[in-house]
């Protein structure tokens, strides 16, 4: 069994509901990233989402934009975000760690580079925002063959019949994508979401999770009622964006937000 | 001499994922995914359809002025010593440049459709220009991005949007020109998927973009072969256009794949020398990746990054480019080259004192070229250059360089 699904057995034994936060890596200088992702650890991140930097990140806002350009500007390539898991996986052996981002630095290494330098650098999963199902053969059995979890998402967009056939290519879990928008875009309005989550349960058991839109505890509990994951990427990224003078103050301040976060889920997990 | 290809082509490119070869496809993020399918179910209904055609036909006649002439530059011809240079004149059209062809085309679509709103993305100018005039005649809501970079050196066609009723939004992320403005547009169709029509204006993007749009466009080549034909009895020995996105090029190209003896080539951008890495020629200097929906030739780094471009074109400052031309660029059929500033320049002003004829600086790379070929060529041989457009929006850039400068 992939780290991934281990981790949601566990969890779902506890009653628990995970919780994803996601960088990019590099942000805002190379250095933090290691710190931070232990930070978010400690602060009660069950799964790590690390976003690889792209310099035309279309499905992207400002904030999430403006990670890549900080990263890149160290010219950080997907060579160093594996190297930044390296690290990591030298103190944390448990906590999966998932990359997210676009196809073509990922293309530019080869699919076959990817796969196996994913693998020794002990990622445990990959979501390819721009790289659908009907793209995703060669890439699919690669990852595969390396034991590596292919997540997808899915969008308020998409019909019936597409959830189930993104559920056949899909591993590890779905990332429900919350709004019609780029990230960081608008608060998520969650009964909307429980109607079209009930539709991808009925195409798939692998958990969900859901993500855009959640900004504070609240947002992740209301959430957290729905979904099996709670995924939170911009708010985190602002935080960083606010301390890129500071970045040594970083790991605190992520994980400050994030405990928040956590607590409101817990809570909840509880009353359940 | 090019490679053959037969009549199998016109079936087979692109095949029912959007292939061409390897290049092509749909490359986009999952909110998007059953708004391409939407659209490609939606084009291929009305492309046979009659009353589409109709209407279309209507208005590339009496709202565009179409056909456009194919023209005889005999001062020209002279002057170069060689083939007989005849001119394509998209720069006639309605709105200046071949970009109308397609605008026309996909704002009928959208009405069908039932989009009460259109985006577009413009480089030059001239395909937002051309957006919004359809989209003033339509009574629809227009949104232009347009990258902060060229809103400066274009500065007279945001005012033309501006006065159709568009509202031109200026992007400053990245390097500030065409690819930024695309992902801006992106992202506008990801959050208002719902009412919204994304207008590309090149044979870029997600499958069914790249078809639609050349099958657009293809009015030139179409008008091209049988004009040439009746003008001389035969066809052109050579085709010549340049490539931004590639979209009058393959607009000229695609009804002639099948005719052996055709040659073809796309002209890009060489900028400042394609050695001195400023410049926009994918085709020439770049490597196979996927950007903005489609897998194509890309200008980037080892490690994927999408690099600048330069050009003094702001139509062809684009980093990526059709994928029909990445897979002719393969297989052979049609050739790339590139051509610096300076001498896209020099073109500009020798078709203007030499003809009369302004064009624009995008058109004025496929007439350096030309200008190349031509004296290589015998006098009995046909050689068609697309005049894709007007230089009235190059003013500004042309007046600069001579060291005008009109807002003093
Ligand atoms: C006059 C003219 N020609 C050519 C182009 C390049 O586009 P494409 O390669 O799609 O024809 C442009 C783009 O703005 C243009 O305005």
């Amino acid at each position: 069994m992939s780290r991934i699904s281990q981790c949601f057995e566990n969890l779902k034994a506890d009653g628990q509901t995970a919780l994803i936060p996601y960088v990019t890596a590099g942000d805002p200088e190379p250095w933090v990233t290691v710190p931070v992702m232990h930070a978010l650890v400690e602060a009660g991140a069950d799964i790590l989402e690390l976003g690889i930097p792209f310099s035309d990140p279309m499905s992207d806002g400002p904030v999430i934009q403006k990670a890549c350009e900080r990263a890149l500007k160290y010219e950080v390539s997907l060579i160093h975000v594996f190297d930044m898991v390296k690290k990591f996986r030298e103190k944390d052996t448990d906590t999966p760690v998932v990359l997210m981002g676009y196809a073509n630095p990922i293309e530019a290494m080869g699919y076959k580079m990817f796969a196996q330098l994913a693998q020794q650098a002990g990622v445990d999963g990959v979501l390819t925002v721009d790289l659908p199902p009907e793209e995703s053969d060669e890439f699919l059995s690669l990852m595969d063959e390396h034991g590596i979890d292919t997540i997808f998402l899915v969008a308020p967009t998409t019909s019936k019949e597409r959830m189930a056939k993104i559920a056949q290519y899909a591993k590890g879990f779905i990332y429900y994508i919350s709004i019609k928008g780029v990230t960081g875009s608008a608060a998520l309005d969650v009964s909307s979401v429980e109607a079209k989550l009930a539709d991808l349960r009925s195409c798939t058991d692998l958990p969900v999770g859901v993500g855009f839109g959640i900004r504070d505890g609240q947002s992740a509990a209301a959430v957290a009622n729905v979904a099996d994951a709670v995924v939170v990427g911009s708010t985190l990224v602002r935080c960083i964006e606010e301390h890129a003078d500071r970045p040594e103050e970083l790991p605190a301040a992520v994980a400050g937000l994030l405990a928040e976060m956590r607590h409101a889920i817990n809570a909840r997990d509880m009353a359940k | 001499m090019a490679k053959q290809v037969g009549n199998e082509y016109y079936e087979s490119y692109p095949n029912e994922e959007g292939h061409f070869g390897p290049y092509g496809g749909r490359f986009v993020g999952e909110t998007l995914m059953e708004a391409i399918y939407a659209l490609e179910t939606a084009y291929n209904r009305y492309k046979n359809d009659a009353d589409f055609q109709a209407e279309m036909d209507k208005d590339l006649a009496d709202f565009v002025g179409r056909p456009s002439p194919l023209y005889l530059a005999e001062n020209w011809t002279q002057k170069m010593g060689g083939a007989q240079i005849y001119l394509k004149r998209e720069d006639l059209n309605h709105t200046g440049a071949h970009k109308v062809n397609n605008t026309i085309g996909q704002a009928l679509l959208a009405k069908r459709m039932g989009k009460t709103r259109i985006i577009a993305e413009t480089g030059a100018g001239q395909h937002g220009v051309a957006t919004a005039t359809v989209a003033a005649r339509l009574g629809m809501e227009c949104v232009v991005y347009m990258g902060a970079a060229d809103v400066k050196r274009q500065a007279q066609n945001v005012y033309r949007m501006k006065l159709l009723g568009a509202e031109v939004i200026p992007v400053e992320s990245g390097s500030r020109t065409l690819k930024d403005a695309l992902n801006e547009a992106l992202r506008d169709w990801v959050t208002n998927v719902d009412d919204t029509f994304y207008i590309i204006g090149t044979v870029a993007g997600p499958h069914p973009y790249p078809a639609m749009v050349r099958d657009f466009q293809t009015i030139i080549g179409r008008e091209a072969r049988s004009q040439i034909l009746q003008a001389t009895g035969k066809l052109p020995d050579a085709l010549v256009a340049c490539i931004g996105g590639g979209s009058n090029a393959i607009g000229l190209f695609h009804p002639f794949i099948a005719d052996e003896s055709v040659d073809m080539y796309g002209v890009e951008g060489a900028g400042h020398g394609i050695e001195t890495g400023q410049h926009s020629a994918p085709l020439c200097a770049g490597a196979p990746g996927v950007l903005h929906g489609n897998r194509t030739y890309l200008m980037q780094d080892e490690n994927g990054q999408i690099i600048e471009t330069h050009s003094i074109s702001a139509g062809l400052d684009y980093p990526g480019v059709g994928p029909e031309h990445a897979w002719l660029k393969d297989i052979g059929r049609a050739k790339y080259v590139a051509v610096t500033d300076d001498e896209a320049l020099q073109a500009f002003h020798d078709l203007t004192r030499m003809e009369g004829i302004i064009p624009a600086l995008e058109s004025s790379h496929a007439l350096a070229y030309a200008s190349k070929l031509a004296p290589t060529m015998s006098s009995d041989q046909i050689l068609l250059v697309n005049l894709s457009g007007r230089g009235d929006k190059d003013m500004h850039t042309v007046a600069a360089l001579a060291g005008l400068n009109f807002e003093e």
